[in-house]
């Protein structure tokens, strides 16, 4: 249908340089050699001199190789038979069944116009009491969850990916470990959540430029869901490889980079990935939570900063737990008035509660004498860590908010908790529980 | 006019990103628009540099599709937007294109190569004449007006026109489009020029056609205590809003978007979140302007170049911003402009800079980012106008920077140019002391609302407040002799109940001016007390105490009785621990 082109002049790296015409930019086209085929898009146009980034990495392609171009831009086959599949950085089926059938979407399609935009109204309950009672997770936000290499991120994706009440996950992987990537399919499996699941996945050991494509293939997918009118949660781990990969891509490229060898324009390339979270007034929504992975668990690293500029708020993970302090869902008070009428209270003051903890703690560990009342704090801090904060526990919001009060209850007396009365009356537990003195 | 050249066209002969590179035929100008065709669409762009036959160009829209050969069409116009009645309340993006107005057409999405009239050309306005045939007039000069929501909106020479022009006709008052010839007058040469509603003018240059620039010295309030007092701007000053994620910076500018007290509002989301733009979008309409008693949305106009919309047009987008301030000047208004966030666009500069291959400055930015800085500040001003009123522009900038660290080369070139520095604190932030607003690295040259001597007063007390607290750190509480005690305990009284304010709060959220000099009065006058304290304990007690009088003063409106009877216990509770004799 098209023409074929033969001979390549120039490789280095993942690009490659032919002599073509009538050539798209953005346009993909197939590098043919041996039995091999591979993609490859053309990023920059130059007379005829035309750029091909190879998604297979430019290792053994010879110079004689036949490259054809497709006529169009990178897209994705969509359809309801998306649910339940894998595939990999390319849109390859990773999980044996034959490839999709259905028509294809654009990928790194227009944004949305602000003016369509709509406050947002909803949450996304998760189960997970440190997210839904203290940093409400709300449709149509962006979040990461900034982390380092070691804690336990990826199951609590994997956690989030169960529980959360919305019709369709979709989860990247970009630089995943093949054993994290197994993990994530078991699991996912084993629950039967699959079936409502679409994975793209480029693990490790896969050639870096097809990283490049996965926030963008579960985006535009992602985008097709809402507009059907799913609510649909995208799942993003680990970000911070995905900057990796754009660094190793432009400096490949000869661009001249900024901070740290990123390329200068990581700002907006994040942003246009992240801001594709929207809550459409008349369809669904998409909701991005994303792993970003702090090298030297430096918040100030490019990756980690730019991402807090763009995103709507942040949960930190560290010792296993989502930290309380420094946690912070900017939405949440569009939603938290709404879910109970003491949510928003007793939020502020388990919190204002457990800081005063922790100073106990570190008043302790210095050696002060403590109080009684510190020592009312310290079997508060316990209760709150135990009941709330260990990550492997689900509870609903309701539920959740109950044990704040029966923690408060075992700890405190009434006036000392600096709740409002009239909160008190309501929702004070009418026995102590008998777990703990 | 005369008789222009043929339009120039060109071919593509390279894409790269949104650059593309272009062989002309005829004469182009740098900066001048061109259109690229893919298929049905036009695609807008900007000539940014000329070499030989050919000349570079950024698009502003995704350039995927394009290809070597495709055709350009250059338009022989500089990047401009038009200006007439209608701006105001509009919603554009950052090339003047009315966002609501797109959305009906294409929907959900922002469709390349879409482009709509920035003003309405059906909406007609009741135009009054203020010249007579024979009236001799200049650029700037109005010819008549026309109501514009809360203001009467003047209808003037274009500013460009050089000399002095005759009238030559002009129309009886009468209700018409922004396509309607209402005037008629006659240059130098005696050649005719018609002058409609509205007017074109290339958004990279400033509007000069004014008398003369004076310097800023009226107070902008904005009703927040620790800008208005400490760290104040002036109308048609300038100021920078430096800080980290999460200190607080576009809460700090949507206040001051609601609170300002000046004519009009433009506030230019330049490449940050959408969703903060949305809140801006939705509430504003709804809300009261105390000043006007109408929508606030009636002084506001939004241009909304958001993080993933096109980065070239988010360069475009400030200046965009700054023309439609300029000419509401022109109409002896007070505009406010905000801009969140110039780190953007310095970034937009930056990626077109990559792309051209620049020899890149520090941290990769241009070498002429200072210089792109510093002209675009320089176009806030107070200006008298022909006709003697006074209009100014104030430009607010909001600035993040890389890692919170103000080092770096976009808050540096920034605070060379502005007049006012209020620099956030993540240390503050994390406190929860809001505005974060650092009280001691931040500085204006711009003169208070209250008197300079009580301020000089209260920052020295801040200061020597904060040493203290940092030695008290070493030494502990024990180590301290009491008086310092004090001065850190009237640090921290001025920080609670004056510096932090509680934005969400009716009467707390807005510190009027009056309010702001009675207030700070009663709080200079327990600052300077010489007061005497046995222990350490007595002294905390009692401006725990005084705090908790003074935050709940804080929220009495000021012409209620309470205000007085509560600031009267204050005072006496102040009073009763004032040294008595020669013991201090």
């Amino acid at each position: 249908m098209q023409t074929r082109y033969h001979g390549i002049e120039n490789i280095i790296g993942n690009v490659l340089m032919l002599r073509a015409t009538d050539v798209g930019y953005g346009d993909l086209a197939e590098v043919r050699y041996e039995d091999e085929v591979s993609l490859a898009q053309v990023i920059q146009l130059d007379n005829d001199k035309v750029f091909l980034q190879v998604f297979s990495g430019g290792r053994g392609i010879p110079t004689d190789a036949t490259v054809r171009f497709l006529g169009h831009g990178l897209n994705v086959p969509f359809s309801d038979e998306l649910l339940g599949r894998i595939f990999d950085g390319s849109g390859r089926p990773r999980d044996g069944r034959p490839e999709l059938d259905a028509d294809p979407v654009g990928v790194a399609g227009p944004s949305v116009n602000p003016s369509q935009r709509i406050i947002p109204r909803d949450m996304v309950r998760t189960g997970i009491p440190m997210i839904d009672v203290f940093n409400t997770l709300v449709q149509s936000q962006k979040l990461p969850i900034f982390s380092v290499a070691g804690e336990p991120y990826n199951p609590l994706l994997a956690r989030i990916a169960l529980q959360a009440e919305v019709d369709v996950i979709v989860l990247g992987g970009m630089g995943l470990k093949y054993d994290d990537y197994l993990t994530f399919r078991e699991t996912l499996e084993d629950a039967g959540s699959l079936s409502r699941t679409v994975m793209y996945v480029h693990t490790a050991a896969d050639p870096t430029v097809e990283c490049l494509f996965v926030p963008d293939l579960c985006l535009a997918v992602a985008e097709q869901f809402a507009l059907q009118n799913k609510r649909v949660l995208v799942l993003l781990t680990d970000m911070t490889n995905y900057a990796d990969a754009m660094k190793e891509i432009a400096i490949t490229m000869e661009k001249i980079p900024s901070n740290r060898g990123y390329p200068g324009d990581l700002y907006s390339q994040l942003a246009a990935r992240y801001e594709k979270a929207v809550d459409f007034a008349t369809a669904g929504s998409i909701t991005i939570l994303a792993v970003t992975t702090m090298p030297g668990d430096d918040v100030t690293h490019p990756v980690p900063d730019n991402t807090g500029y763009i995103t709507e708020g942040q949960f930190y993970l560290r010792n296993g737990r989502i930290e309380p302090f420094g946690s912070l869902s900017r939405l949440k008070q569009f939603v938290n008035d709404k879910t109970r009428a003491d949510h928003r209270k007793i939020m502020d003051r388990m919190i204002q509660l457990y800081a005063s903890y922790r100073s106990t703690e570190e008043k302790r560990s210095m050696g002060f004498r403590l109080t009684e009342w510190d020592h009312k704090l310290v079997s508060f801090g316990k209760r709150f860590e135990s009941d709330l904060m260990d990550l492997e526990k689900t509870i609903h919001l309701e539920e959740a908010l109950d044990s704040c009060w029966q923690i408060l209850a075992d700890c405190f007396e009434k006036d000392e908790t600096g709740m409002p009365s009239d909160l008190i009356k309501e929702f004070w537990p009418k026995e102590r529980s008998e777990v703990r003195g | 006019m005369t008789d222009s050249p043929p339009l120039s066209t060109g071919t593509i002969d390279g894409v790269n990103g949104n650059l593309i590179r272009v062989t002309f035929d005829q004469p182009v100008r740098l900066n001048e628009v061109g259109y690229a065709r893919l298929s049905e669409k036009h695609l807008k762009a900007e000539i940014v540099r000329i070499r030989g036959k050919q000349c570079w160009l950024q698009v502003f829209e995704d350039t995927a599709g394009l290809r070597v050969g495709d055709a350009i069409e250059f338009s022989r116009d500089l990047l401009s937007i038009e200006l007439g009645p209608g701006l105001l309340t509009s919603i554009y993006d950052g090339l003047q294109n009315p966002l609501p107005q797109l959305a009906e057409k294409c929907g959900y999405f922002l469709e390349r190569g879409e482009y709509i009239d920035g003003l309405d050309r059906t909406k007609t306005w009741a135009f009054t004449p203020s010249v007579k045939v024979g009236d001799t007039i200049h650029a700037g000069d109005s010819v008549g007006t026309v109501p514009e929501g809360l203001f009467t909106h003047r209808i003037m020479v274009p500013f460009g026109w050089r000399g002095a022009f005759t009238v030559e006709e002009i129309s009886e008052a009468q209700t018409c489009t922004i396509e309607t010839v209402v005037a008629k007058v006659k240059d130098a040469k005696g050649e005719l020029r018609s002058i409609k509603l509205y007017q074109n003018w290339p958004v990279k240059k400033a509007i000069q056609a004014y008398e003369e620039r004076l310097r800023p010295t009226e107070n902008m309030t904005t009703q927040v205590r620790i800008l208005d007092t400490f760290f104040p701007v002036a109308r048609g000053g300038t100021y920078c809003i430096p800080g980290p994620f999460g200190a607080g910076k576009t809460v700090l500018q949507q206040i001051t978007s609601r609170r300002a007290d000046v004519d009009v509002v433009i506030i230019a989301a330049c490449g940050e979140r959408a969703g903060e733009v949305v809140e801006t979008l939705r509430e504003f309409p709804e809300l009261e302007d105390p000043r006007t008693g109408k929508s606030l949305m009636e002084r506001t106009l939004i241009i909304c170049n958001t993080s993933s919309m096109p980065v070239a047009s988010r360069e475009a987008s400030v200046y965009t911003a700054v023309t439609i301030a300029e000419y509401y000047r022109q109409m002896g208004l007070h505009v406010l402009l905000l801009a969140d966030s110039t780190s953007r666009w310095a970034q937009a500069l930056r990626e077109l800079s990559g792309r051209l291959e620049e020899i890149p400055g520090e941290e990769a930015f241009p070498a002429y980012l200072e210089s792109v800085i510093a002209s675009f500040y320089e176009r806030g001003g107070v200006v008298r106008l022909r006709d003697g009123t006074i209009g100014s522009v104030t430009i607010g900038g909001s600035v993040s920077p890389a890692g919170g660290n103000f080092e770096e080369p976009v808050t540096q070139s920034t605070l060379k140019v502005v007049g006012a520095f209020h620099g956030l604190s993540r240390e503050r932030s994390d406190q929860r002391r809001y505005p974060a607003v650092d009280p001691l690295e931040s500085w204006s040259k711009y003169p208070s609302l209250v008197d300079a001597k009580k301020v000089d007063e209260s920052r020295k007390i801040l200061k020597a407040g904060r040493d203290v607290e940092q030695m008290m750190k070493v030494v502990g509480e024990e180590g301290t002799a009491i008086k310092d005690f004090i001065t850190y305990l009237k640090a921290d009284f001025l920080d609670e109940v004056y510096l932090q304010q509680d934005a969400f709060h009716d009467v707390d959220g807005s510190t009027s001016a009056d309010r702001q000099q009675h207030v700070f009065s009663v709080i200079h006058f327990i600052l300077t007390a010489n007061l005497a304290f046995k222990t350490r304990d007595e002294a905390r007690k009692s401006f725990i105490h005084w705090q908790q009088i003074a935050k709940d003063w804080n929220r009495m409106p000021m012409e209620s009785e309470d205000f007085k009877q509560q600031e009267t216990k204050l005072t006496d509770a102040v009073k009763a621990c004032i040294a008595t004799g020669e013991e201090n």
